[in-house]
């Protein structure tokens, strides 16, 4: 005789493990997603940790009459003044090879910060000073450590004589770190050091000007349309088929559409942030319609009745009561189609948004980069300095994302009425 | 007496302002086709012009990719090869890469999600996955591209294995965990709409939970899931980002996810930035691979969508 009792009791014991691994596969694969998001934003922020402070040198700079002309100090060299007092820090240096890496020290912008100090302190000519200038990112990396200096020296970028200098530079206080504002508030450079994201910034602020500009009102025109006056018709059926199918065309798409028709055809200035708004919007739209759809589907029937009973027409009834009330909604979809604007990187390629720009842009039709771009185009960069500003760009990227996320969160929570 | 001169009979007056603003709101909603239009007519015109150089067949069926400008009349080799094929090939491998990373994280990931999570639990996790979905493919990119790819070259060296610092394998598993809230959500929502009388029935005749999802629940939502799992192919068909900066520009035809492949997009992206003058087939080509790509997502979103729209109203 078989125990039945006895081989079911083995056989659930066998179903109950079973179920235990089951449910544990589930957690472990959330597990793996949310470590993978975590390793990654960790790995950018300590990357990014390196742009906090900038390393500063002291130069002892004679500004005497003789170096500069009272009347135009424009005119001076102030290379020349960099170099001459990183000499008189050095006097035993003499080589002309050993003197180009001892100028090597100090960022080139250093001459830039000295004429700019004297203009702004015009009290400063004709007196010797001690000032700080910016040091160059090869000094910055080896002060902070970042440098392998066990490596021979023809493998690293700062030689054994750079370092011998800077250790004396250190020991007596010419050299320190302060907050590097400059990232924030520079544009892009060929130097690291000095490199900053504000061009690319503001770059990115007037695209989503644009983009806002144009995919809001379109986006809620259409919304209202669809939801609340389109017939049910072939037509209507063709264009919701043709937004949900615009919403999932790749972006790069979106770029060809941009060069061909935008730039090619209707000449509009390549790179500008016009028509890297208008492909913004594009694309963005789908993301607004289905979002204020959606917002619009919230308020009660009721709403439009009550206004239709009382003598409104349906316009009145759709703009006076119905649409007030889903605006909230509608925002929020607006922002968060913003936030996957302000990410998007391949169509702004496609129109040439890639430009190596230093100056802020002053309005829309001025060639700009956008964050993104900046970052693509700093991730290509092979100095390690230029990799720690990536990443610290992507940091302030995503700084940018969470807080527009967060505001659609908020705008939600207060102004969302449940029926 | 004031009563009176109120003409109940009096027509209602067509009311013009209502119909202008109604028109207006049509055209708002019309712009989504007309970007429709637009993209096609872009990329067909160029596409025609390209096909006028370039035979469709040398396209179409071609094994060699090497898009090449003649600098000077008459120059060896000026025509440039125009083979899709390898491009196909390194969008599949990656593409083919993601989806085997992102199908089991996706799922396993749903069922938790939708059959187990406690609701306080779903409140955290749910927009904890979708905040893989907001960041920017660019931050991927440098992740796959100065994290991911030199660990694997490393560890791989390890093993003796030649491996190429920009290989399929980085960008296909960091595109992976991109599409893994787009599959888990979509399958999520597929789930809970499994009628709940389904699920009692199973443990009315005394399945556990695990069996009742895996006879019971998964075969019910299989044909939304299917439908999830297409709209996320074409999602990674058509990303750009991750591979332009992870994987190379070399093509070649390749299923080993070591090598380094190219793909549709990073072409797009390698014709068109720089200068170069606007009818060379060089550029032109970008815009026959702009359509050649347009149409295959198309066709996978139009199947996708509909299966996905058919199987929710089956169960509603």
């Amino acid at each position: 005789m078989i125990d039945f009792t006895k081989k079911a009791g083995f056989n659930l014991i066998r179903r109950h493990r079973a179920e235990r691994r089951f449910q544990w596969t589930g957690r472990g694969a959330i597990a793996i997603s949310l470590l993978f998001l975590l390793f990654m934003v960790g790995s950018i922020l300590r990357d990014a940790s390196g742009v906090i402070r900038q390393t500063q040198i002291a130069l002892v700079v004679d500004l005497s009459v003789e170096n500069i002309d009272p009347a135009d100090p424009a005119s001076a060299s102030y290379g020349g003044l960099v170099k001459s007092s990183l000499r008189n820090m050095f006097p035993d240096v003499t080589d002309r090879k050993d003197k180009k890496r001892l100028y090597n020290l100090a960022s080139p912008e250093a001459s830039f910060e000295i004429a700019r100090m004297v203009k702004e302190n015009p009290e400063l000519l004709g007196t010797t000073q001690t000032l700080w200038v910016t040091a160059s990112d090869d000094l910055d990396l080896y002060i902070r450590g970042k440098v392998d200096v066990s490596l021979p020296e023809r493998q690293r970028r700062i030689s054994d004589a750079q370092i011998a200098w800077v250790d004396v530079l250190q020991s007596s206080g010419n050299i320190q770190r302060i907050a590097n504002w400059m990232f924030l508030t520079n544009g892009d450079s060929r130097e690291p050091e000095i490199a900053g994201i504000l061009s690319a910034l503001v770059g990115s602020a007037y695209s989503l000007a644009v983009c806002f500009a144009l995919a809001f009102p379109i986006g809620i025109g259409a919304a209202i349309y669809l939801e609340e006056f389109a017939p049910a018709n072939r037509l209507s059926d063709l264009i919701e088929v043709n937004i949900n199918n615009l919403a999932a065309v790749p972006s790069i798409v979106f770029g060809l559409l941009g060069l061909s028709i935008f730039l090619g055809y209707m000449g509009l200035p390549r790179s500008s942030p016009l028509v890297g708004g208008m492909v913004l919007a594009l694309m963005t739209l789908p993301t607004m319609i289905i979002a204020a759809r959606a917002s619009l589907q919230s308020v009660p029937p009721s709403f439009r009745e009550g206004a239709l009973a009382l003598g409104a027409s349906p316009v009145q009834a759709v703009f006076h009561h119905v649409f007030p009330v889903a605006l909230p909604g509608m925002l929020t979809g607006a922002i968060i189609g913003m936030a996957q604007a302000l990410g998007e990187t391949a169509p702004l390629l496609m129109i040439g948004m890639v430009a190596f720009i230093v100056d802020i842009p002053d309005s829309i039709l001025e060639p700009a980069t956008a964050l993104p771009v900046q970052i693509f185009l700093w991730a290509d960069s092979p100095e390690r300095a230029f990799t720690e500003k990536t990443a610290a760009a992507i940091i302030v990227l995503l700084i940018f994302l969470i807080l527009m996320n967060l505001i659609a969160i908020l705008l939600r929570r207060k102004l969302e009425t449940r029926f | 007496m004031v009563a009176n001169s109120i003409n109940i009979s009096t027509p209602v007056r067509p009311m013009w302002g209502d119909r202008i603003v109604v028109s207006i709101l049509a055209t708002f909603a019309g712009v989504a086709i007309i970007v429709t239009i637009g993209i096609v007519l872009s990329l067909i015109f160029e596409t025609i012009q390209f096909f006028g150089k370039v035979p469709i067949t040398d396209f179409l069926f071609g094994l060699e990719w090497s898009p090449q400008t003649a600098i000077r009349e008459g120059q060896v080799g000026s025509g440039g090869a125009f083979g899709v094929l390898p491009l196909i090939n390194g969008t599949l491998l990656i593409s083919a890469i993601a989806m085997l990373v992102a199908t089991p994280l996706g799922l396993t990931s749903a069922v938790y999600l939708s059959e187990y999570a406690s609701k306080p639990a779903r409140v955290w996790i749910k927009p904890g996955l979708e905040i893989l979905a907001g960041i920017p493919t660019v931050v991927y990119g440098f992740f796959a591209a100065l994290t991911l790819a030199p660990f694997i070259r490393m560890t791989g060296g390890q093993f003796g294995l030649q491996i190429a610092s920009e290989s399929a394998l980085a960008a296909g598993i960091v595109m992976g965990i991109m599409i893994v809230p787009l599959i888990s959500s979509l399958s999520d929502d597929v789930m809970n709409s499994v009628p709940q009388s389904l699920r009692d029935a199973s443990f009315g005749l005394g399945a556990t939970q695990s069996e009742t999802i895996r006879r019971v629940v998964f075969p019910a939502a299989l044909p939304g899931i299917s439908g999830a799992l297409l709209l996320a192919a074409s999602r990674a068909i058509g990303e750009t980002m991750i591979v332009l900066m992870a994987a190379g520009l070399a093509a070649k035809l390749s299923l080993n996810p070591l090598d380094a492949v190219t793909t549709i997009t990073v072409q797009i992206v390698a014709l068109l930035t720089g200068d170069q003058e606007f009818d060379s087939a060089k550029t032109l080509s970008a815009f026959a691979l702009g359509l050649f790509l347009f149409v295959i997502t198309l066709c996978i979103n139009v199947v996708a969508l509909h299966i996905v729209r058919k199987y929710q109203e089956n169960y509603d």
